[in-house]
């Protein structure tokens, strides 16, 4: 056995992280203790994000196949939700019909109102005025979902009866807005729920993005001659449009998974009804909440299981849409305000 | 096309504070009048004040009287967006519209003032931009955003945008002063194209581009921080920069000041 003598000069294996750090110091990377704790840390972070979404969306698949293997009917195009028990026979076309469209009427609603929040705001209201709004526009994002359907079940849906009538008048034509009398607890109503609750979440964004608009490009629409709102066509919206898809697919976002609110006022029904207005349908979310108490997972059955496939069909909905509002986003970049 | 502006008892605020004083001159047709003077002197304050682009800071205000030929464009029936439309403004940092093409920023005026058809937009956009120089090296690349092009080229861009109106007159606020030499100097040669058919304000901290440039120069001073800008002196600026009449105008010029 060949004993080094350990002189202060040799290099002991422990050596090799100060080490690593000089090579680390010379290519510009952290070296200091600060340093290396906060690159450790969100270098942690990040991927504790990935590892988090990697173990939902597995999850989400391993129990979704499960289910959707002893499936007797069609996912696709069934319509009936009948998971539990020796034959499972459920789809999920009502649902995510149910869910698109609430959130679409939602959007349809509250993202051209939020704009105008935000730009009365960032443009028209003078400051304190502007300041108050701006507080209770935040304030309403901090009320609880299921207060906003309790609201909803016992104060929307009574009050929307004239109006629907309305719209069975002027638009019954057309088929999505016929109204056969009834408590109008329907998609459309949950649209306009949904549209009170991301319009806080899309006036915020919305307006922190005007307000960012840099003066320069204001006072070039100005210095030409333009109106308060020739300005803002001219160069508020132009500038503020990726942060406008970003503000609204967050409220979106919501729209899509929203809950309680939607099973505490829809009147649910597994099928498809052709106009808006009237009551029936479901949405992902909603029958997930209202499904899983009686839903079980015990000899063979795959109820939980069943629900877990619509949730799986949610995540990937949602995947999609923010994917879709990164290209519009990235197709435009060049004419964005970032090189100005 | 061009006229004159006569400027009398002209005082600027910003809310209480008195950013200049008591100005009063007048700036002939197809001339080219360049505005000097130490930082904070209330220059570009005054030239804001011409088209009445002061009072869209917040606390901006005015008094006093500025005529454009006869109209006074502070009158109390004057719609401060149509002053603007006659009086074109070049800024410090070039400003282009970052979401619209060449074509675009330069039709964007046009398209403010009315309905144009597309092919006497496209020949008023052509027009604007050999006016400004700049048609060799955008004519390829119309539908491209302005803001890919140089910081000189986007400066000219701008310059494009505001003749393409024809104004009556063009203010320009240290047009230069985010530019190279080179940039610079198309600039300067710009202007003087462009005053065949336009009055021409100009602020510059360049002594050697007033002297270059202008025809008369109007030197502004403040008696101390905090004091409003007057305007010191204002004469051909052949006789600003060789024999100026008020000592503090030679001070400033030849570098003897503070």
């Amino acid at each position: 056995m060949d004993i080094k003598p350990t002189s202060p000069t040799s290099p002991p294996p422990q050596d090799q992280p100060p080490l690593a750090v000089d090579k680390a110091g010379s290519t510009g990377t952290a070296a200091r203790p600060g340093d290396r704790i906060f690159l450790a840390f969100s270098r942690g972070s990040g991927i504790a994000l990935l590892v988090v979404m990697a173990a939902i969306a597995i999850f989400l698949t391993v129990r979704a196949t499960r289910a959707l293997t002893k499936n007797e009917g069609s996912f696709l195009t069934t319509f009936e939700w009948a998971a539990n028990g020796a034959h499972p026979n459920f789809g999920i076309a009502v649902l995510l019909y149910g869910t698109v469209v609430s959130a679409v009427i939602a959007m349809v609603i509250a993202v051209p109102v939020a704009i105008g929040i935000a730009l009365f705001i960032s443009h028209y209201a003078p400051r304190p005025l502007a300041s108050t709004i701006g507080y209770l526009i935040d304030l309403l994002a901090a009320v609880p979902s299921i207060v906003y359907g309790l609201w909803g079940a016992l104060f929307l849906v009574p009050h929307l009866e004239g109006l629907y009538k309305w719209f069975d008048d002027y638009l019954g034509w057309t088929g999505i807005f016929e109204y056969n009398d009834g408590t109008p607890r329907s998609l459309f109503t949950i649209g306009i729920l949904l549209a009170i609750m991301i319009l806080p979440t899309v006036t915020s964004v919305s307006r922190e993005v005007f307000l960012q608009v840099p003066k320069m490009h204001e006072e070039a629409a100005l210095a030409l001659g333009a109106t308060r709102w020739e300005v803002i066509r001219m160069s508020v919206l132009p500038f503020g449009r990726s942060g406008i898809i970003s503000a609204s697919m967050l409220g979106l976002g919501r729209a899509l998974g929203e809950t309680m609110a939607v099973a505490t006022v829809l009147s649910t029904s597994f099928d498809i009804q052709p106009s808006l207005l009237d009551s029936g349908g479901g949405t992902i979310a909603q029958n997930i909440a209202s499904g899983f108490k009686e839903a079980t997972d015990v000899e063979g059955s795959v109820g939980r299981d069943a629900l877990i496939a619509s949730g799986l069909v949610l995540f990937v909905l949602t995947l999609i849409v923010n994917g879709a509002a990164r290209m519009i986003i990235a197709r435009r970049k060049e004419y964005s305000g970032a090189n100005a | 096309m061009a006229k004159r502006i006569d400027v009398s008892g002209l005082t600027a605020y910003y809310g209480s504070h008195m950013a200049i004083e008591d100005i009063s001159m007048t700036v002939e047709p197809r001339s080219v009048t360049a505005f000097i003077g130490p930082s904070g002197c209330g220059k570009s304050t005054f030239l804001r004040t011409l088209n009445r682009m002061h009072e869209v800071t917040p606390g901006g205000r005015v008094e006093g009287k500025v005529l454009l030929d006869d109209e006074n464009l502070y009158g109390s029936g004057v719609d401060p967006v149509s002053v603007r439309r006659t009086i074109g403004m070049v800024f410090q940092r070039p400003n282009p519209f970052p979401t619209m093409s060449i074509f675009d920023n330069v039709a964007a005026g046009l398209r403010l003032n009315g309905s144009y058809r597309k092919n006497e937009l496209s020949d008023v956009v052509e027009k604007s931009l050999k006016g400004a120089n700049l048609w060799n090296e955008v004519k390829d690349r119309l539908n491209k955003p302005g803001s890919g092009l140089s910081g000189g080229q986007q400066q000219r861009l701008c310059i494009a945008r505001a003749i393409a109106v024809e104004p009556q007159v063009l203010l320009m606020d240290e047009p230069c002063s985010a530019l190279d030499p080179i940039s610079t100097l198309a600039i300067e040669d710009l202007v003087g194209e462009l005053k065949e058919r336009f009055t021409i304000v100009i602020v510059t901290h360049n002594m050697q581009q007033a002297a270059r440039v202008s025809d008369r120069t109007a030197f502004f001073n403040l008696s101390a921080v905090g004091q409003p800008g007057k305007l010191i002196e204002l004469d051909d600026t052949e006789r600003i920069f060789a024999n100026p009449s008020v000592q503090a105008t030679e001070d400033y010029i030849s570098g003897r000041f503070g």
